[in-house]
């Protein structure tokens, strides 16, 4: 089944190769291996492993610059955020995080960036060009995903122990409100229009949208897979398409990504994909997604307009994070 | 779905908590902070009741330290104040440790005078029915870390308890069902002559029963407590010959002191291998654990205390956790109203276990996975897969609600 949809892949990637179309763009993946303290790199044409870096200890959140010619990646056990040339792989230089840095986001115009400090329940505010830590803000126990509006005004960090997603005004830096989810919220991700919030609860099993304006949550999806415990229905990464039109949430033990109408709330599709999947990255040109698989070792690749699983890529131990490079 | 499902739903779909001191429209807002109008935080009040640690019945390099239990609590304490800060609580943990002789009724009596109704309690199944009787129709919950005897949540079971230690049911059945796993069905149980041992033992031969192994043997361990201190001392010849012609896949041990479970294995007749109380051990808690987002917590512990957390520990913090998710939920501190509301169907904690944590109503015991481990390793996780339940597979561990002999009375909560 696997193998007959990636040939179908191939053959269509080939009559786009000859003319149908433009051909795919090249592109480079960055993986963070959390056991083994290194970074796969695969190039997204041949999807393929091109290279192995290593960097500092337990390396988790990774993101690219705006002008995709660094690498970002939290080293959480060195409590430190290493930068690599996207191009060269070397190290750059060392970014201050704040204790056991987990996970980030950049602001839209790539100059703060947001990290969530997991160890001392605070999220660190630091400004890349002058390499140093402006802001501290106390929040919930266990911080985790941090997301951002598209206009920059809105920061939210979820807390995994505390079960709140808190919005801070990012003019004054003070929290405006705290939101109560499920168990365990990991991800924060805004809409394109920025008017919502979509939370992951891991061990609550749920997506909550909340309406940023109002703060109130407006759906709360719930998964059902055949043949899987809810226990093992574990959201956790969530990728929105730039047009609006799809929500993709990775689903943990449960070893699936699920398809989400991002209008109608409507699950429209689950995809199988490797063990216990993490979080997910689209290809700047947002045809393909790739999903970092922990227990398994690999990550699988979606074709986001064919919604179908193309490629499994064996990367290093307990992958983690992905951020794609435009080059 | 229940009428108080859908309310919980309902109610969950509205809750915004706003910020310290009203912020939540603090963007329209250009006055400092100071002025804004302040209310006064609500306090909830925790109190911890355990009698002082004895010494230990015999030497023990890794002997239960001093603060086993009240170090999980302060752990919990601290993340309910990080919580409390965004909801305008304040929580506090009153510690009363007991001298010898000091009595647990009247301290309990003296904590709900005070306003500490919620009362953490590393206890004896006795004292804690004590507590339980003196405390009936007060606005109090007791929350039970430390005993483990099946009886409390059977015949025994009272309605103002609610049960964070483990059953012994639920270890043992936790082992018993990573046997059957296995298919290593035989079972040589050897039993130590302490009464909390007998009570080990008689768990190990209803997990054994009702997970279809064999009892292959059944023998008391009648050498005394010398095995730690004379490894190959006088007794090994006596070792080798009590464990000859059994056949077991598993020797399981029951010595919750610690007596002489650690001599057995490479002592026996056959080589064989060892667990219960010793060798594979089931348990809440231990520092191989990692998964599940526990390295947080455990790296949070050691760097306070300076020691990994135990199973007591953690079952300390387990349950102020939960309590303070409760307050976060219910916005109260009442204890009637938080233990009230940690009975709900719909709530759960995250408790590092990889699934949710929940009560049972039919007997308030804390319904979670158990750890296998070595000294070194996590083994295993018990439910173990295909273990169906038609509630939860983690009600496979422990007395069942239909076999349960808890009838909480009428009056009582519930």
């Amino acid at each position: 089944m696997k193998s007959l949809s990636f040939h179908y892949a191939l053959l269509a990637g080939l009559l786009t190769g000859l003319g149908c179309a433009a051909p795919a763009s090249a592109y480079t993946a960055f993986v963070t291996n959390e056991k083994d303290n290194t970074v796969s790199v695969i190039d997204t044409v041949t999807q393929k492993v091109v290279k192995t870096v290593a960097v500092g200890r337990r390396p988790r959140g990774i993101v690219m610059s705006k002008d995709g010619k660094e690498v970002y990646v939290c080293t959480s056990d060195d409590d430190r955020i290493e930068v690599l040339d996207a191009k060269t792989l070397q190290s750059l230089r060392t970014l201050p995080s704040g204790p056991d840095p987990e996970t980030f986001t950049l602001g839209p115009d790539g100059k703060l960036l947001f990290v969530s400090n997991e160890d001392d329940n605070m999220v660190t505010v630091i400004d890349i060009a002058k390499n140093e830590a402006i802001t501290e803000i106390p929040v919930g126990v266990e911080p985790e995903g941090m997301g951002v509006s598209p206009d920059g005004k809105v920061l939210v960090n979820t807390s995994e122990t505390t079960n709140m997603a808190t919005f801070i005004d990012t003019s004054t830096w003070k929290v405006t409100a705290n939101v109560l989810v499920e168990s365990r919220p990991r991800i924060a991700v805004f809409s394109p229009d920025g008017k919502y919030l979509w939370v992951s609860s891991e061990v609550g099993g749920k997506v909550n949208v909340i309406d940023v304006a109002t703060h109130k949550i407006i759906k709360k999806i719930g998964f059902a897979i055949p043949a899987v415990t809810t226990d093992a229905i574990q959201p956790v990464g969530i990728r929105l398409t730039e047009d609006g039109k799809y929500a993709f949430v990775a689903l943990g033990p449960a070893n699936r990504v699920a398809v989400i109408d991002a209008k109608t709330y409507e699950i429209e599709k689950y995809l199988l994909v490797g063990q216990r999947v993490w979080q997910m990255a689209f290809t700047p040109d947002q045809k393909q997604l790739y999903t970092t698989n922990g227990v398994s070792n690999d990550v699988s690749v979606i074709d986001v307009e064919t919604l179908k699983v193309t490629k499994s890529i064996s990367v290093g131990a307990y992958p983690w994070g992905v951020a794609i490079a435009p080059q | 779905m229940s009428g108080t499902r859908m309310a919980a739903l309902l109610l969950a779909f509205t809750c915004v908590i706003p910020g310290p001191r009203g912020t939540d429209r603090a963007w329209a807002q250009t006055a400092p902070a100071a002025t804004e109008p302040t209310a006064a935080p609500q306090q909830v009040h925790i109190g911890y009741l355990a009698h002082r640690k004895p010494a230990p019945p015999i030497y023990d390099y890794e002997a239960e330290p001093a603060d086993s239990g009240i170090a999980g609590a302060r752990i919990a304490m601290k993340d309910n104040a990080t919580t409390g800060r965004l909801t305008n609580q304040l929580f506090d943990l009153q510690e009363t440790i007991l001298e010898k002789g000091q009595s647990p009724v009247d301290a309990a009596k003296a904590l709900v005078d005070q306003g500490v109704g919620l009362i953490v309690a590393d206890l004896p199944a006795d004292d804690l029915l004590a507590v339980s009787d003196a405390l009936k129709g007060r606005d109090a919950t007791i929350f039970n870390i430390g005993a483990e005897d099946d009886r409390l949540r059977n015949a025994d079971c009272r309605a103002n308890i609610d049960h964070f230690a483990p059953s012994r049911q639920m270890l043992t059945d936790a082992l018993a069902q990573f046997l059957a796993a296995q298919r290593w069905r035989n079972v040589f149980l050897i039993v130590g002559t302490d009464p909390e041992d007998q009570l080990y033992a008689e768990a190990v031969r209803r997990s054994v029963k009702k997970f279809g192994l064999k009892l292959t043997g059944d023998k008391p361990w009648t050498f005394g407590p010398m095995a730690r201190q004379r490894a190959d001392g006088p007794i090994r010849a006596d070792a080798f010959v009590f464990t000859r012609g059994v056949d077991a896949d598993m020797i399981v041990i029951a010595d919750e002191a610690g007596n002489f479970g650690d001599y057995v294995e490479y002592h026996t007749a056959e080589p064989k291998l060892t667990g219960g109380t010793q060798g594979l051990v089931p348990a809440t808690w231990s520092r191989v654990l990692d998964a599940w987002g526990s390295a947080q917590l455990q790296s949070r512990f050691v760097r306070v205390n300076k020691r990994p957390m135990r199973s007591l520990d953690y079952q300390a913090w387990t349950a102020i956790r939960a309590i303070g998710e409760a307050a976060t939920r219910t916005q109260s501190g009442s204890a009637k109203i938080i233990g009230d509301y940690m009975l709900r169907a719909d709530f759960d904690i995250a408790a590092f276990k990889g699934v949710p944590v929940s009560l049972r109503n039919w007997d308030h015991q804390l319904r979670q996975p158990v750890l296998l481990i070595q000294p070194r390793m996590l083994v295993s996780l018990s439910p173990q897969p295909g273990f169906l339940h038609p509630v939860t597979a983690l009600d496979s561990l422990g007395t069942d609600e239909p076999e349960s002999t808890c009838k909480f009375r009428s009056g009582d909560k519930q």
